[in-house]
């Protein structure tokens, strides 16, 4: 039952996009967000889209895998296109449906907000894609951790996610044994409806928590055994050092969100 | 006085203040490049002891010194820590990172080994317990035995004078129980490395330097295996059974044959020879 859940959706290449620095792919992901909501029209877009394009095609990801991050939001995609689509305001008349008018200015309006919502989640998954959990994590502990004077917990916070990506194998195995069990024992899981279905997990859940908080118990002491005393006073195995190609990539987001800027003035 | 790497001192310890004693006055001395098992039933104070020794908890009364520094100077507790290492039962519930290469990194970015050092390191441990080739592994894709072997080189690399190892093969088959045991005992024979080795596996302690057998906190049996194994009745009082080729040699002892000192297969088989003569 849980053979099917891979964690996040590393793509693992060797590519000059999965080589990138991971917090210059951060910053990269926030600048392309800024660019994506700079874009005044539809045109300003088509820049954004080269750029993730190209970017997509570096990075060896096979487009199928890029568009499969689309999916889980298909529904909600079709349903605020549909719902923008007769509700927004709008002067001229395109199309009589019969039960209500589609004006030209909100089928624009509708695909802009679509396309936002598209490439948002696009330019995400090509983040995740190209950069393994681990090395997100660190990326993510390395560009957090000046917000340590304002006492914001980032090596914990990063500690944290090392920890959880480390057990979600070690508590899915568990859970899939656990099931065994109780299915030996006659639970059944799979049938009957939603309700039926959610109390028959609480007695898969109960012992996995059980189990989790012993696990906590344990890894904590074999981490103070380790002499772990938190951030302070820590070296890393892996330095993270920004290349040639880390500064490109950042003046070509740079080129893009000044294209975007035009566009969207000048038409 | 040879180094004594651990000096334990008349040490009692109870979990809530006033409540029951887990050990009571308690004193133990081990040398450096010693063997020592430490044997006894559930509850009888084993982890308790094992983990007074690396400062994770400290004596309610008495001493432990590790290295001639006292457990509750706070300002040794890390160097303490580095010296003594630790490995636990549970292999699922000590590998930190989602790499055995991290992993085994894990205790030396804690006590702050420059970033150059470490791969050298790193290399060195995982060659010391024979897992080279599982460096860019998951943790969680490896074998019971497999992991602990990782959960020792994580200790090694911090090059510790002892380790201390509570009943690290417990949860492990026969297989991986042979394979940790066989690498720890090397490590033992060639670094000179001090081992306090926690079982509940009788022919883990045979060829050990010294047994110590703990009862409700206190060492009620300790001595030589040989010495200890031969008390069968006084090790069946405190509820442990003999190794079985020792058992054997009893019971044939019982029978009217003088065979002596046994403990293991080849100790049998020797003895066999001899009375066949
Ligand atoms: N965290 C704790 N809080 C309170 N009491 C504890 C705690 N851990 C252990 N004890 C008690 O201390 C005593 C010694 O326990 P300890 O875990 O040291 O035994 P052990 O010899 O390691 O047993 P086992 O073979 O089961 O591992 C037991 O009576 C136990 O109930
Ligand atoms: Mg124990």
């Amino acid at each position: 039952m849980f053979d099917n859940i891979t964690l996040g959706q590393y793509y693992p290449a060797q590519s000059v996009v999965h080589a990138l620095d991971p917090r210059m792919k951060i910053c990269l992901l926030v600048l392309s967000i800024v660019a994506i909501f700079l874009a005044g029209n539809l045109l300003a877009f088509v820049p954004v889209m080269a750029f993730l394009a190209l970017a997509c095609k570096m990075s060896r990801v096979p487009v199928k895998l890029l568009i499969r991050g689309l999916k889980p939001l298909r529904f909600i995609l079709v349903f605020t296109f549909l719902l923008n689509l007769f509700f927004l305001q709008g002067e001229t008349p395109l199309l009589n449906l019969g039960f209500a008018v589609i004006k030209k200015e909100a089928l624009i309006l509708s695909v802009h907000y679509a396309l936002r919502l598209v490439l948002l989640v696009l330019f995400s998954s090509l983040l995740t894609l190209t950069t393994a959990p681990v090395t997100l994590t660190d990326g993510l502990e390395r560009l957090l951790s000046p917000l340590r004077v304002i006492h914001f917990p980032a090596h914990e916070m990063a500690m944290m996610m090392t920890i959880a990506l480390r057990f979600i194998p070690t508590l899915l195995e568990e859970a899939d044994k656990i099931m065994k069990a109780q299915t030996a024992r006659g639970a059944d899981f799979e049938s009957g409806n939603l309700i039926k279905r959610a109390k028959a997990m609480v007695p898969l859940l109960v012992p996995l928590f059980v189990s989790a908080f012993r696990r906590a118990g344990d890894l904590a002491m074999a981490m103070e055994a380790r002499c772990y005393h938190g951030g302070e006073g820590r070296t890393r195995l892996r330095v993270l050092k920004m290349a040639k190609n880390d500064y490109l990539a950042l003046g070509a987001m740079g080129l893009l969100i000044a294209c975007v800027v035009l566009l969207s003035r000048v038409y | 006085m040879p180094d004594l790497i651990f000096d334990v001192q008349n040490v009692s310890f109870a979990y809530e203040e006033g409540g029951p004693l887990a050990v009571r006055s308690l004193s133990l001395q081990v040398p450096k490049g010693a063997f020592y098992a430490v044997l006894g039933q559930n509850g009888s104070g084993k982890s308790t002891l094992a983990k007074l020794m690396n400062g994770l908890y400290l004596p309610t009364e008495g001493s432990v010194s590790v290295c001639g520094m006292d457990t509750k100077d706070e300002k040794h507790t890390w160097d303490i820590r580095c010296r003594a290492g630790m490995v636990f039962q549970n292999p699922d519930n000590q590998l930190v990172a989602t790499i055995v290469r991290e992993d085994v990194a894990f205790g030396l970015e804690n006590i702050g080994v420059p970033t150059e050092e470490m791969p050298g390191r790193i290399e060195q441990a995982l060659r010391d317990v024979g897992m080279t080739e599982y460096a860019e592994r998951a943790p969680h894709l490896l074998s019971g035995g497999q992991k602990q072997r990782v959960a020792i080189a994580g200790v090694l690399a911090m090059r510790p004078e002892a380790i201390l190892f509570d009943e690290s093969t417990a949860m492990l088959d026969p297989q991986g129980r042979r394979e940790v045991l066989s690498a720890v005992k090397r490590l033992n024979r060639e670094l000179g490395l001090t081992v306090i080795w926690i079982t509940h596996f009788m022919e883990e302690a045979v060829d050990c330097d010294k047994v110590f057998v703990m009862h409700s906190g206190e060492i009620a049996l300790s001595g030589t295996p040989r010495e200890v194994f031969a008390r069968e009745e006084a090790l069946r009082a405190l509820r442990l059974d003999v190794p079985p080729m020792a058992h054997l040699a009893q019971t044939l002892r019982e029978a009217g044959m003088p065979v002596q000192d046994v403990l293991t297969v080849e100790d049998m088989v020797r003895e066999a020879k001899r009375l066949c003569r």
